[in-house]
């Protein structure tokens, strides 16, 4: 009894911030989605649906977002995967903590300014009057959804990085040598005992990325202009230019929703293919 | 890009200095795209320490909240009332009405004074945001020497909620050397070149009311109508013209510095800026009209730092403050006290004060474009298109 009541008392800060910080907000802007716009903006409380039936209005928001955001996902884990790969299994000990090292770097500046760096790099003075200089025609880069990919890559890149550079960091290179001294070869090897044993942090930094890069709007904000909209552009742009609450609150539900399934169906699925422990999954 | 900094010429180097020094673009880009402006203010709050010293104490507190534009006011000037009252002024910027209406609304601001445009006022008062001056307490404040003109809209009810700041027009910005030497005059050439040899060129408002008021002018329209059937053509014209866009963004300053965009939506005040600096940029009011505006001073209600608010405001309407304030914002001020101490060519600017015919064809903003629901809708439309 004692011991139990000791629990309790432990998990209740957490559940505290958890209700209060996560539930009721939650709550309320469900509350909020069955109402109504007020007339100067706002929220006036009624019951009705009408802001689900306007979420076509959103559509190309959503298709935006549903799509950058798994590819940026994958394009992450396509470009941080051999580097994390190299960082655990091929580095010398002092190069690993330096490119470590370089790799959280980046992190101690804010992505705005970061941001701001590519849009000289992307603009017109900047990387398309290279290609132009060196005769290779003549771009457009900056305010397209490929800058906008670009600052995702760049932006989310340490997050992948991390999470599978942990994983393939722990693995056990006896296993290796074990898979060596039965015939295989490396490539063999990688397939059959690397990358499954490295599904946990691949799970870890996919997730990571792939949530955040959900709700993001800075950068399409910043690098599309404002022509290529996330679902969180049309969230400020509801709350504070249209200030219409209702609807707003009626996208945002949508959204954890989509969110919501996604990550289960995404949870279910690694588990199938057996790489994932739960604790390690959502590290 | 190297070798442009290895050729900055010394003029050009102080004209980036005193750019950066105006109104920092990144931040003002940075507080529209987050809205972190009010984040921003209560971080700055909350470390006391790191405001001056009250050097001349009047008892106005050590510090006044302003929200307001970019490249809107000279820091010198804050400067100056800091070092007269020991009140230090924190600067938020923000990038639209809607934005400041919807923070207000949405309580705990914590903002001392406030600049709303004309169109705005009385949705202020409707809604109970907004408290009347107190013109005891603005002994600057001289009604007889204003341009009622411009003055006006900041009455409602017979009751003063607002002092005028300064006014302006809404025209366009463009790069002439892109034009084959003919500079366009109308609101329709405006979307017509956009969608043809401007193609990826074009910088529209992040807002409603002037990026529909301007679509609606190219059909001849009310800049302010609510009319669904007018408002249909309007979203017509805008959606197709977004492919042909560089971008939805009221921050056009860098981009049409750097040649990325070659003509934009833009305000008085900017749009002699950039013609000042790169003189091949023209600023034009479409012959259809557009919009004629005039921005005020207001204190919120429940402002936290009240009679720091009063003490501001009274600061930045002495005449000679603000001449100084005129003539870095470069937007003309309805004070004649002001314009008393204006130099001559500022005085006859045809950017800053437009031929009589021109002048006439616009309007000034309506209060409904602010709350209509479907302009507020056909410009979110318009930009998750």
């Amino acid at each position: 009894m004692q011991r139990r009541l000791s629990t309790w008392l432990l998990l209740a800060p957490a559940g505290l911030w958890f209700a209060v910080m996560l539930v009721l907000p939650l709550c309320f802007v469900l509350v909020f989605s069955f109402g109504e716009r007020e007339a100067a903006g706002g929220y006036v409380p009624a019951f009705t649906f009408a802001q689900y039936a306007n979420l076509p209005a959103r559509g190309t928001a959503f298709l935006n977002t549903l799509m950058l955001a798994p590819l940026g996902t994958l394009l992450s884990l396509l470009i941080a995967y051999p580097l994390a790969y190299f960082l655990a299994m091929r580095a010398s000990p002092q190069w690993r903590t330096t490119l470590l090292i370089l790799v959280i770097v980046p992190f101690w500046t804010s992505i705005l300014i970061r941001s701001y760096a590519w849009i000289f790099i992307l603009g017109g003075q900047g990387l398309p009057a290279l290609i132009e200089w060196l005769g290779l025609g003549s771009y457009r880069l900056i305010n397209t959804p490929f800058a906008v990919l670009t600052g995702i890559v760049y932006g989310y890149l340490p997050l992948m990085v991390l999470p599978v550079y942990v994983s393939l960091e722990r693995l056990d290179k006896r296993l290796l040598e074990a898979s060596a001294d039965l015939g295989a070869p490396p490539l063999r090897s990688f397939l059959q005992v690397t990358l499954p044993l490295s599904l946990p942090g691949v799970a870890t930094g996919c997730m990571l990325v792939f949530i955040l890069l959900m709700g993001e709007f800075l950068i399409p904000a910043m690098l599309g202009g404002g022509k290529v909209f996330f679902i969180g552009n049309a969230l400020v742009d509801l709350f504070l230019q249209s200030r219409n609450w209702a609807f707003g609150a009626a996208v945002a539900v949508t959204l954890v929703v989509i969110m919501l399934v996604t990550v289960s169906l995404y949870m279910w699925l690694m588990r199938r293919m057996g790489g994932v422990r739960d604790d390690v999954a959502l590290m | 890009m190297t070798d442009k900094i290895d050729h900055i010429s010394r003029q050009k180097f102080m004209e980036e200095l005193r750019r950066y020094q105006k109104g920092s673009v990144s931040r003002r880009h940075f507080l529209g795209v987050t809205g972190l402006g009010a984040a921003s203010a209560v971080l700055g709050a909350a470390m006391p320490g790191l405001l001056p010293r009250a050097a001349l104490a009047q008892g106005i507190g050590d510090r006044v909240g302003l929200a307001t534009w970019p490249n809107y006011h000279d820091a010198a000037n804050f400067d100056a009332f800091t070092a007269e009252t020991g009140a230090a002024v924190q600067v938020n910027v923000f990038g639209s009405n809607e934005e400041m209406l919807a923070k207000l609304q949405a309580g705990g601001s914590g903002w001392d004074v406030f600049v709303p445009t004309n169109y705005t006022i009385t949705t202020y008062v409707e809604q109970d945001l907004i408290e009347p001056l107190d013109l005891a307490l603005l002994p600057n404040y001289d009604a007889a020497s204003f341009d009622q003109r411009f003055a006006g809209p900041g009455t409602v009810d017979g009751k003063l909620y607002a002092v005028p700041k300064n006014w302006g027009t809404t025209g366009f910005a463009v790069n002439t050397n892109h034009t084959g030497g003919t500079t366009p005059a109308t609101w329709k050439e405006f979307f017509d070149l956009t969608q043809t040899t401007f193609s990826g060129r074009t910088m529209v408002h992040d807002y409603q009311l002037t990026t529909i008021g301007a679509a609606l002018k190219a059909f001849g329209y009310s800049f302010n109508s609510i009319d669904p059937a007018e408002l249909a053509k309007a979203e017509e014209l805008l959606l197709a013209t977004k492919p042909h866009l560089f971008a939805i963004n009221s921050d056009y300053q860098p981009s049409m510095r750097s040649g990325d965009a070659w003509m934009t939506i833009c305000w008085t005040g900017d749009g002699k800026q950039l013609n000042r600096d790169m003189p091949e940029i023209a600023y034009v009011l479409g012959r259809e009209g557009g919009e004629l505006w005039s921005d005020f001073y207001a204190i919120p209600k429940g402002a936290p730092h009240r009679e720091a608010a009063y003490a501001l405001i009274n600061f930045l309407l002495t005449p000679e403050v603000n001449a100084k304030e005129a003539l870095f914002h470069g937007y003309p001020v309805a004070d004649a006290r002001v314009n008393a101490l204006l130099p001559p060519e500022v005085l006859n600017d045809p950017i800053l004060y437009p031929a009589a015919d021109l002048l006439n064809a616009l309007e000034f903003g309506a209060a409904a474009t602010l709350t209509d629901p479907n302009r507020a809708e056909l410009m979110a439309r318009f930009k998750s298109a």
